[in-house]
């Protein structure tokens, strides 16, 4: 149900029962590699374009998850999910292999929270017994997209960020075993007018600050509810930004407590500048590394805030200014409100 | 919220995100470019002195060889995926040369080979080579015209 201007609460909690987490070689590498159901030796993936390699990994995170627990895809009304490729086709190919309603999302990397975001309200008021979400990148496919060839051979800046090659899926059901959803925050547009293209953390930084405020306004939290607010993905230079931002406004975040997809994927000599990005970095990373935490108990409640920079090749050359978004969703481990 | 306090809240956040955001190292990437570009130079050199001593080259034809030698070793740098990794360190270095030209070419035509050969390769191979020679074919006419007038107005 709604809960003050942009946020819902779920009476019933919705739960995650199962994840499937799939990445690439260069993931394989990092520091998040245990965490992975599944790792690519080759960027192709056995398929004939990255696009398709794209697809493939939306495929095998969806399959993965579903094999879990034993289902198969005509037990799941609908999939909430989407990705960065043109029209978020690769998203749409996996959807036509899978055969499961779909509705397709664009909120670039902040898409895996607006999937959960809204399965979670799909689930909670009844309108299914099952619903599948997530993203997936793939860091040829991306960069072909937004930037440069990927062999040619520009210099980035420091500020600029690596896309990642995963996906992250989720099926979410009425109950069972698995952290549940508690609240979610629907972020605004935020444009504090940056049009850097390789410096995303720092033009998203507002946008994550922004929904964070917002969820702790509606629904009358304090940070300390939390243990960990867990962004995805703002990188070294935005991450800084953010809890700079929060504190300006009286909410008292601590250093601890923040920690970002994007920073925790890859080891320091990967050279990854400011840290990883992609729509299927904070899927694999949240599906993956922190839900496998929360079952070792490392943190009880979280607040995800995926961050999405909704610009396209086409506003950029146009000189627009970079837009851009964050949703928030809150993951807690059952039975931890009444202990 | 008015336009005017929009305007204030960007300029006052874009002054905070500029004050800790990690600025390209200038002057070390400026040194790493003059030593890579300047050891590609080096080695067209090289090759150009190995052409004009062992075959039948001349000063000038003596460069065409070299060129095509250099850019034959930045496509294959390229296939193989190594020629970015090089760009990253040395910048302009690398970008600079006809090797930076070749690359542009060659990991284009690599990018859209999925697309096919006509529109894929042939419609995307110059999209990152294409400026480069529009504005090179403009800069070269209207330094021409200067030159030409030049010569006309001193009698030179």
């Amino acid at each position: 149900m709604q809960q003050g201007k942009q946020s819902w609460t779920y009476k019933n909690n919705p739960v995650i029962q199962s994840t499937g987490v799939v990445g690439g070689p260069f993931e394989g590498k990092g520091m998040l590699s245990r965490d992975f159901d599944h790792l690519f030796s080759d960027i192709w993936m056995s398929e004939s374009s990255f696009e398709n390699a794209q697809t493939r990994l939306m495929e095998e995170a969806s399959t993965i998850a579903l094999s879990k627990i034993n289902k198969k895809a005509e037990d799941i009304q609908f999939v909430f999910a989407g990705d960065l490729i043109n029209q978020i086709t690769a998203t749409s190919l996996a959807c036509r292999t899978l055969g499961i309603p779909y509705i397709g999302l664009f909120g670039a990397c902040s898409t895996s929270m607006e999937g959960l975001a809204l399965g979670g309200l799909v689930i909670d008021n009844n309108g299914a017994d099952y619903i599948l979400t997530g993203s997936a990148s793939h860091n040829a496919a991306v960069e072909k997209q937004f930037r440069y060839p990927t062999e040619y051979g520009a210099q980035k800046p420091p500020t600029s960020q690596w896309t990642v090659t995963a996906a992250g899926v989720a099926v979410v059901g009425k109950d069972g075993e698995g952290p549940v959803l508690t609240a979610a925050t629907i972020g605004k547009v935020i444009d504090r007018g940056l049009t850097d293209p390789f410096n995303m953390g720092g033009a998203m930084a507002p946008a994550a600050a922004d929904t964070v405020e917002a969820h702790f306004t509606d629904l009358d939290r304090d940070p300390s509810y939390y243990d960990f607010i867990v962004t995805g993905d703002l990188g070294k230079v935005g991450l800084p930004l953010m809890k700079e931002l929060l504190r300006e406004r009286g909410i008292m975040v601590t250093d601890e407590q923040c920690i970002d997809c994007g920073m925790l994927i890859y080891k320091e000599n990967q050279k990854v500048q400011s840290g990883a990005s992609g729509s299927g970095c904070s899927a694999a990373v949240v599906y993956g590394h922190m839900l496998n935490r929360m079952k070792k108990n490392q943190m009880k409640k979280i607040l995800v805030v995926a961050t999405g920079a909704l610009l396209s090749p086409l506003t950029y050359q146009q000189k627009e200014s970079i837009p851009c978004i964050a949703h928030a969703v809150a993951i807690e481990q059952k039975g931890v409100e009444q202990s | 919220m008015s336009s005017n306090n929009q305007d204030t809240l960007n300029q006052t956040y874009q002054a905070m995100a500029a004050k800790d955001e990690p600025k390209r190292p200038v002057l070390k990437n400026c040194v790493k470019a003059f030593f890579i570009g300047g050891f590609i130079c080096f080695i067209g050199q090289a090759l150009k002195s190995f052409f004009l001593h062992t075959f039948n080259f001349n000063e000038v034809t003596s460069g065409d060889p070299t060129l095509a030698v250099l850019i034959l070793i930045a496509v294959l740098l390229t296939g193989f995926g190594v020629y970015d990794k090089i760009a990253q360190f040395s910048g302009a270095g690398t970008a600079v040369p006809i090797t930076g030209f070749a690359n542009a070419m060659a990991s284009a035509a690599i990018e859209y080979r999925t697309e096919g050969k006509v529109l894929g390769i042939g419609g995307n191979m110059f999209k990152i080579a294409g400026p480069v020679i529009v504005f090179g074919t403009v800069a070269a006419f209207i330094v021409a015209i200067i030159k030409t007038l030049w010569l006309q107005w001193t009698g030179g």
